[in-house]
């Protein structure tokens, strides 16, 4: 997977050390965000045939295709379950999380 | 050295002043209540006077939009609108202030609907003075010229960074003509350094991610900042107006021009043309013995607290001329300045005039009675606190 990492950004010590406007440099994740997720999808490696359906998708663009075979991203996935919806041949399991 | 003058307008005269200030990109849409501002710029442009570009775009909501694009990558954006026109644009107006984008938009102050109509008062304005931009009043087309100069200054000063926009009151000034002097390019150029902004603006070099979401754990401080360098450009707007008067031989007293103050017991205050009225009357009176005074707000955002004090130290009574309401309360000048006045030990009493709606002339002599009122309310008389100007029927 090479998706975006989160850099660090630490809290400004004062106000004047905050950005002049609501600008920053491109590509600046300060967080992860996938903390509503209740279930999660987990694709089954054998059954999936890579046709991409999921990727395409996927409303948070967490699927990664830069490796061998497809990745999700947990700290973007949300748990929609639109990728197990739409994959042809049932290869991802919505997966109850239990913290 | 030789002066050049024209007999002109104040749309001409605005546009004049943005001419000289070299603007990258204008965007403007033309129709009732736009002004002929935009008009001359594009002969401008079309002529090879002015080398930018002309964006007609299809509504006013679409001009800012637009002017935020333009200053987004650094170069320097010029709007102008009024009205309905400002009302539609509005919803872009915290997104330039907030991206902290030194657009320069000139605003006609007409009224609003409804009933509507095109003649002038302050109530387009007067909604956004939330909207985190700076805004001047003018009192005349030469004012209104250079301060379009002055506008572009103070917007791009490194530590200002806030769109301003130069509220020229509809009809007054921008129908009539007087002679206006133009200050030479060289001038200006020396006086207005072309735009940088380093921080805020993108390019291929420094990709940049705009108008960022902050959650609640960041989103206060951003706004405190934003806050906090718009009550710090008070000393900027000062300077720079100090710096244009050395260089071009026209200071307007900065945030505010106090008139025969000095010894003044009563005292109004303006913003825009009504001023040019009132100094005619004061003259009268002063002449008459009575010892009045005048206060011209140029600047409501930020606005002046302690020059405002200040310069009413000794004063018993203020009123001030609103040409706005703001419906189920009073006029919104007199609410501010009420505020400001609060922090004197010796607070006057203070009155409300409100006045000049939907273009109704406020006269001479209802500035006279508006200085008698003042005179009466000192007095003890009993009278309401805000009264209406120039009312054509009982209420």
């Amino acid at each position: 997977m090479d998706r975006p990492k989160v850099k660090g950004w630490s809290y400004p010590k004062s106000i004047d050390q905050f950005p002049m406007g609501s600008t920053c440099k491109s590509d600046h994740l300060t967080s992860i965000n996938a903390g509503w997720r209740t279930v999660k999808p987990v694709i089954d490696q054998e059954v999936c045939i890579n046709c991409l359906k999921c990727f395409l998708v996927c409303p948070d663009g967490a699927i990664d295709k830069s490796s061998k075979e497809l990745e999700i991203d947990y700290d973007f996935c949300k748990g929609c379950g639109i990728c197990a919806f739409e994959c042809p041949v049932n290869a991802i399991k919505m997966i109850e999380e239990v913290k | 050295m030789s002066k050049q003058k024209k007999f002109i307008c104040g749309d001409d005269a605005v546009a004049e002043g943005v001419r000289l200030a070299r603007p990258h990109v204008i965007s403007a849409y033309p129709i009732t209540p736009q002004t002929i501002t935009v008009e001359r710029l594009a002969e401008y442009v079309e002529e090879g006077s002015l080398k930018a570009e002309y964006l007609h775009v299809e509504s006013e909501h679409s001009a800012l939009s637009c002017a935020i694009g333009v200053s987004s990558v650094g170069a320097r954006a010029f709007t102008a609108t009024s009205s309905q026109g400002l009302l539609y644009m509005a919803e872009a107006l915290p997104y330039a202030s907030g991206a902290r984008l030194p657009i320069v938009m000139m605003n006609a102050n007409r009224s609003i609907a409804t009933p509507w109509n095109i003649y002038g008062d302050q109530m387009d304005a007067m909604f956004l003075l939330n909207s985190g931009w700076i805004q001047y009043y003018v009192e005349d087309a030469q004012e209104a010229m250079d301060m379009m100069i002055q506008a572009y200054r103070l917007a791009e000063t490194k530590e200002v960074m806030t769109p301003v926009m130069v509220n020229i009151d509809g009809f007054v000034l921008t129908h009539t003509y007087e002679l206006v002097e133009i200050p030479e390019q060289s001038l200006v150029d020396e006086f207005l350094p072309p735009i940088s902004m380093p921080e805020n603006s993108m390019s291929l070099e420094s990709p940049k991610s705009l108008c960022i979401s902050a959650g609640n754990d960041t989103n206060m401080e951003f706004n405190m900042k934003q806050h906090f360098d718009m009550l710090n450009s008070e000393y900027f707007i000062e300077a720079i107006d100090k710096e244009f008067g050395d260089k071009f031989g026209r200071y307007y007293n900065g945030m505010l021009e106090g008139i025969n103050m000095d010894d003044a017991e009563i005292a109004l205050i303006t913003t825009g043309t009504v001023t040019g009225t009132t100094r005619v009357v004061l003259k009268k009176l002063r002449k008459e013995g009575k010892k009045v005074g005048l206060i011209k707000l140029r600047v409501l955002r930020p606005f002046p607290v302690e020059k405002l004090a200040e310069v009413l130290k000794g004063v018993k009574a203020v009123g001030v001329i609103d040409k706005n309401i703001s419906f189920g309360y009073e006029g919104t000048v007199f609410t501010n300045v009420n505020s400001a006045l609060s922090t004197m030990e010796n607070m006057p009493k203070t009155m409300n005039f409100i006045g000049g709606i939907g273009g109704r002339d406020i006269t001479k002599e209802d500035i006279e009675i508006a200085y008698e009122k003042l005179f009466e309310f000192l007095q003890g008389e009993k009278i309401e606190r805000v009264q209406y100007m120039n009312v054509r029927c009982d209420y």
